[in-house]
């Protein structure tokens, strides 16, 4: 391993906990992990693991009970709503296992969500848009609304959303979870080009084959870190 | 490594450009739900197109009746002559002359008595046939003063008004009204030629102009039949008892005049000086056998009706636009439900509350004032519509449109704050969560 890269996401000592009621539930009991920057890291464990509250705490929809969360240089633990939004719009890209795409909006006007949020509007938000969509295989199906399209063309259109605004990281989870094998092959390729260009990536899955194209397996158990393993 | 500085931007999200989108955005989501979105507007074009028209039909009705009270004149005070209720019951006897009402020395009195009074001017009413070769008509004839239309304010289609020198010499002239002149002379000109009332013939002077009263309105010289003639001609002919059959017996009537128009040079005076009028009069009368009719206080009275009327109209529509911005809330309140992953989804793309607010409360003002807009278009022809097919008038103000339109704006403001508001409140993973 090189020493010199940056880390790029470091959580300290990240707990979180629920009440349900009088009921207290910790998801997370205390988790290091120091991303690097250009890592494709995978995230593993069973369900109820806390997989899905690290992946909230990693995304910047939620805050940790306690510990800090260092993204890029600013630690964003406790900061406020509105600053959140700022961050998972400026340096964050989500892609979910549901698509998640907007129904009445067209394939660039979703991938255009993100930069609107930024005030990017008019030509300039078209032009990056329209990038984005060629560099996911999609540049003949703009204007399609997504009900018209294939699974993996709608994960497509979510990789080119979350890409749109130059993220620092790009959070997945489970994107391959509701394809078929080869159109998620198909993804898991997009993910290989996208890390080879130089994207950190951190993606939750259940797929012991997506851990092998790798370089990281982070597994959880009961709310901490399992094992943390980087394959060479 | 990218190293974009992770401070807030402040994203307006009020320019030109992105206002421009979130509007069509909202156009697209609203369009998504056509049949919804009609059915949730519908109560607005109801509550605005109902507060235009009733408004217009209001205005046009007040308008109606004050323009029917000016035409009585505003300065005048006009006295009449009524049958006193107790004397019915013992008109059995045949012979019996029953006299009653106001008389030349009444007015003499009034004319001596009160200063700021100038013209007065007495009819004498009756019910005569009226004969022209083969035609024949039943009419009043009217006995009066020359001065008559001017105080009226009628007009002649044709020939004159008597003068006071025929006034004076107790000539055999009149003037038929509009309705009376074609009954008695279908095919001929009326002026020049003769009527025969009992056993005198009239000649025809002049013709009272339809247009003077407007049809629908219950006036002098356009609807009824009535035929004037000099005063001073009036009392040589016809004497000062009148006789009239009624059930089988006659009733001898005995009145002086039946109606005076006395004119109030200052309008501030004229409901003082009707109360001294009543005075004068009751001092001098038995029994209450006159009235007095002032068309100021018809018209202040008419005006006031007219405040209530509008009060009354406007809050019906009001109540039915807050209807109407209930139904809107209501369904944008399901709307947020039914979209809660799409919340969910633009809060992770980076939307801030704000951003969640901006996008509901536009939908819900495009709602109502889309709503609104129509309500103008259907309001405005309702009244047209109304005219059209009756002879009620409407009057549309500009007054009514505008404040219908932005009561309409304003209720879409009101009632989508709340359900943008929980919106925007949502948790974004709560929301996404959402199926």
């Amino acid at each position: 391993m090189t020493v010199a890269v940056a880390s790029i996401a470091r959580l300290e000592q990240v707990t979180k906990t629920y009440y349900m009621g009088s009921e207290k539930l910790d998801a997370l009991g205390g988790i290091d992990i120091d991303i690097l920057e250009g890592e494709y890291v995978a995230i593993m464990g069973p369900s109820g693991c806390g997989k899905s509250t690290l992946l909230n705490i990693l995304g910047c929809l939620d805050r940790p009970t306690s510990g800090h969360y260092i993204l890029g240089d600013v630690d964003v633990s406790q900061m406020e709503d509105d600053s959140l939004s700022e961050v998972r719009g400026s340096k964050l890209g989500f892609i979910f296992q549901s698509y998640n795409l907007i129904q009445q909006l067209t394939v660039i006007e979703n991938i255009e969500v993100p930069l609107y949020y930024q005030g990017i509007a008019g030509e300039a938000s078209r032009d990056i848009a329209v990038e984005m969509a060629k560099r996911v295989g999609l540049g003949d199906r703009l204007d399609h609304k997504p009900f018209e399209l294939s699974g993996g063309q709608q994960q497509r259109v979510g990789i080119a959303r979350s890409l749109v605004n130059d993220p620092i990281v790009l959070l997945a989870d489970e994107p391959t979870g509701n394809l078929d094998s080869r159109s998620g092959a198909e993804i898991l390729d997009l993910f290989n080009e996208l890390h080879g260009q130089g994207k950190t990536i951190l993606m939750v899955t259940h797929d012991d084959d997506i851990c092998n194209q790798s370089q990281r397996v982070i597994r959880l158990r009961d709310g901490l870190v399992e094992s943390d393993i980087r394959n060479g | 490594m990218d190293n974009r500085v992770l401070a807030t931007k402040n994203v307006n999200p009020f320019t030109p450009a992105r206002l421009r989108r979130t509007i069509i955005l909202g156009f697209k989501s609203l369009w998504l739900h056509r049949l919804r979105s009609l059915l949730t507007v519908l109560g607005i074009v109801f509550g605005v197109c109902s507060v235009i028209a009733m408004l217009a039909v209001g205005e046009g009705a007040s308008y109606e009746a004050q323009e029917q009270i000016r035409r009585l004149g505003s300065n005048n005070i006009i006295l009449h002559s009524v049958k006193p209720p107790d004397t019915d019951s013992n008109s059995t006897e045949q012979t019996y002359v029953i006299e009653y009402g106001l008389t030349y020395k009444d007015l003499e009195r009034i004319r001596g008595t009160i200063p700021g009074v100038t013209v007065v001017v007495p009819n004498r009413i009756m019910r005569k046939r009226i004969w022209r070769a083969t035609y024949r008509a039943d009419a009043d004839i009217v006995g009066t003063v020359p001065w008559f239309p001017e105080m009226k304010k009628l007009r002649l289609a044709e020939g004159r008004f008597f003068s006071d020198l025929e006034s004076y010499e107790k000539t055999n002239v009149c003037v038929l009204s509009a309705s009376l002149a074609p009954k008695l002379f279908p095919l001929k000109k009326p002026i020049g030629q003769k009527v025969r009332v009992g056993s005198n013939y009239y000649q025809v002077i002049g013709v009272i102009d339809v247009e003077t009263g407007r049809p629908g309105s219950s006036d002098e010289g356009s609807r009824l039949d009535r035929l004037y003639i000099p005063l001073t001609t009036a009392r040589a002919r016809f004497g000062e008892i009148l006789r009239k059959r009624s059930s089988g017996s006659f009733e001898n009537e005995k009145v002086q005049l039946h109606e005076a128009i006395v004119q109030v040079h200052n309008q501030q005076e004229v409901e003082e000086i009707a109360l001294i009028i009543e005075g004068i009069l009751q001092r001098h009368h038995k029994k209450r056998d006159f009235e007095l009719e002032v068309p100021l206080e018809l018209l202040r009275s008419a005006e006031a009706t007219a405040r209530t009327f509008n009060i009354l109209l406007g809050s019906i529509a009001a109540i039915s636009l807050l209807v109407g911005g209930i139904g809107i809330m209501n369904i944008m309140l399901a709307s947020v439900t039914e979209r809660t992953r799409e919340i969910g989804i633009r809060r992770a793309l980076g939307a801030k509350r704000r951003d969640i607010i901006t996008q509901f409360l536009i939908e819900t003002v495009l709602l109502s004032a889309t709503g609104g807009a129509l309500g103008v278009i259907i309001g405005i022809m309702i009244p047209i519509g109304i005219g059209a097919m009756t002879d009620m008038k409407t009057i549309v103000t500009p007054e009514g449109p505008i404040l219908a339109f932005s009561i309409s704006a304003v209720v879409g403001i009101i009632f989508g704050i709340y359900p943008a508001i929980r919106a925007a409140n949502m948790d974004p993973v709560e929301a996404l969560r959402h199926e």
